[in-house]
């Protein structure tokens, strides 16, 4: 596809796939995001860790505009999605996202879950969108269950589905919003499973997370954000085992 | 009573209850005039030449209405929920005052407006006579319960659904057409057959408008046979009116029954 981004800005092959500028969210006089500055380059796996109502769901939302930033640069590749300039479904289509809670279409079955948005924004043929679909589905070690419809899924298995339909659009990036937090215990290792083949495959990732195992094995950086800002980033190994700072140490002593 | 247990209890309760229903019943019996009821009611000598007009005019026309009415107010209910879904405000207030308004009037105010009052008023004839009219009039007030209907249909569907469309870069039309609409139409295909129901009956209202022959829907029909024809003086035609509205909304209040009950089980 070459839809145009933005018609002056160009894809900036030397700049981070996301990068963060002064980023500000408030909803109401809610101030959840207060001035976050972070970046994520292309081929790195980026987790993020944090108590519950500090802001990750808002930022990582903020990434593809799904949330609408109060203030401060939103770049992709170089492009600067908060710019009203920008064609947003076509940044949008170059960026996986997976939910909590899975989102499936629940009335369409799992190819057409896989199909519909490369036919639709993506412009390909049914049957191309069907080859891809079936390729992702090997991926996530799914095929069997193409014709399935989601409410017949275990939690596990929509997860799966979910990623290989954020995988079906080729997208540059993919961002993970706490992917495990909705599946029994049991469920969970399949899903980190396929993320980590992900990853081993020099996929960018941005995977809002409790699981700090996978944190520290597969992750490039840690961040964690408390009360809207970026209170620690580093090297996972690092900060896991050597926090720095005061609400760092206090929230690990909680998790681990 | 005291030296008896809880279930004996019940049962005695129980047994007195149907005691007091049959009682009832054979009360009723022994009390009514029963062949004043068969002559007012049930006077069946006049129905061999009549029943088919009931049948294939009446109850025909019935279901037409129905039918007419019922896309028509589909479709501008569509149109009302896209306007209360528009960007720009106007549209938005545009649909809530008309939805307003023609929750808040009777139906039969608004088909006698329009057959009678904006034909006056304007000189504008809607097409079909006064009976196109008076359709026109079930039309805009079905609209607007049905627009209310769809639009919290729409507002059922998970706003994660939205969310994966728009993250996976499909527009706001496609996401609309593809992902919230085919699921916000399966939420309300029991409200929806409702208010299928509700119009059946609301076309009753019609028979305020003089009608040709061949145009009378059941309750016209039902009403000048009681002046006119074999039946006429007594309520017969009314009953064998009531008995084919209930042949046509028993089935379908059975059906929104079994709707709901399957959707229960689905969620
Ligand atoms: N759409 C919204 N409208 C209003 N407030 C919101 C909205 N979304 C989030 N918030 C608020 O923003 C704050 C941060 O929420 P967010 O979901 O980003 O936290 P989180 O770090 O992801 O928490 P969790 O670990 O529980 O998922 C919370 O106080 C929440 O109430
Ligand atoms: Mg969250």
């Amino acid at each position: 596809m070459t839809t145009r981004l933005h018609p002056t800005q160009e894809v900036d092959p030397g700049a981070p796939a996301i990068e963060v500028r002064d980023l500000h969210k408030s909803f109401g006089d809610n101030d959840v995001l207060t001035g976050i500055d972070f970046h994520v380059d292309a081929g790195q796996v980026v987790c993020v860790i944090g108590p519950s109502g500090s802001g990750k769901s808002t930022l990582l939302r903020c990434v593809n505009r799904l949330e609408e930033p109060t203030s401060g640069q939103v770049l992709i590749e170089g492009i600067d999605i908060t710019d009203p300039e920008t064609e947003l479904d076509a940044v949008r289509s170059r960026i996986g996202m997976v939910f909590q809670q899975f989102n499936l279409f629940s009335h369409m079955t799992v190819l057409r879950n896989l199909t519909i948005a490369q036919q639709r924004a993506k412009k390909r043929s049914r049957k191309e969108a069907e080859e891809v679909a079936r390729r992702n589905l090997d991926r996530v070690g799914l095929s069997d269950k193409i014709d399935a419809y989601p409410a017949h899924l275990s939690g596990g298995q929509q997860q799966r589905v979910a990623i290989a339909r954020a995988l079906s659009m080729d997208p540059d990036m993919m961002l993970f919003d706490e992917p495990t937090s909705a599946l029994d215990p049991e469920l969970v290792g399949d899903v980190l499973d396929v993320m980590k083949t992900l990853a081993g495959e020099g996929m960018t990732m941005m995977v809002v997370t409790h699981e700090m195992g996978f944190a520290r094995e597969v992750g490039d950086k840690l961040v964690f954000m408390a009360d809207g800002v970026i209170c620690e980033e580093g090297d996972p190994r690092e900060v896991l085992g050597n926090p720095r700072e005061p609400r760092t140490q206090e929230f690990l002593s909680k998790v681990l | 009573m005291g030296s008896l247990t809880r279930t004996q209890r019940q049962r005695a309760v129980q047994f007195s209850l149907y005691g007091l229903f049959v009682l009832l019943i054979v009360l009723f019996w022994v009390v009514s005039d029963k062949e004043a009821i068969r002559a007012n009611f049930f006077l069946a000598e006049g129905f061999t030449e009549t029943w088919q007009d009931f049948v294939f005019i009446g109850a025909k026309n019935t279901i037409l209405y129905t039918v007419i009415a019922f896309v028509g107010g589909f479709v501008l209910a569509m149109v009302l929920v896209l306007m209360k879904l528009a960007p720009v405000a106007p549209f938005r207030w545009l649909a809530t005052a008309y939805i307003e308004l023609f929750r808040g009037l009777p139906a039969l105010v608004v088909i006698l407006f329009m057959a009678f009052g904006v034909p006056i008023a304007f000189g504008w004839r809607p097409p079909g006579g006064p009976v196109g009219a008076g359709l026109v009039g079930l039309m805009l007030v079905s609209a607007a319960y049905m627009a209310e209907t769809i639009r919290a249909g729409i507002e059922a569907v998970p706003k994660g659904q939205t969310e994966a469309a728009r993250s996976l870069g499909m527009n706001g039309g496609w996401t609309m057409a593809t992902v919230v609409m085919p699921q916000a139409l399966r939420i309300v295909i029991p409200p929806l057959t409702n208010e299928l129901v509700i119009l059946i009956k609301d076309t009753s209202l019609l028979f305020v408008i003089g009608m040709a022959a061949n145009e009378k829907e059941l309750t016209t029909m039902a009403r000048d046979f009681m002046s006119s024809g074999p039946s006429a003086g007594t309520a017969t035609s009314l009953t064998f009116a009531a008995l084919l509205y209930l042949a046509i909304t028993l089935p379908l209040t059975r059906v929104v029954a079994w709707l709901e009950r399957r959707q229960n089980r689905s969620r």
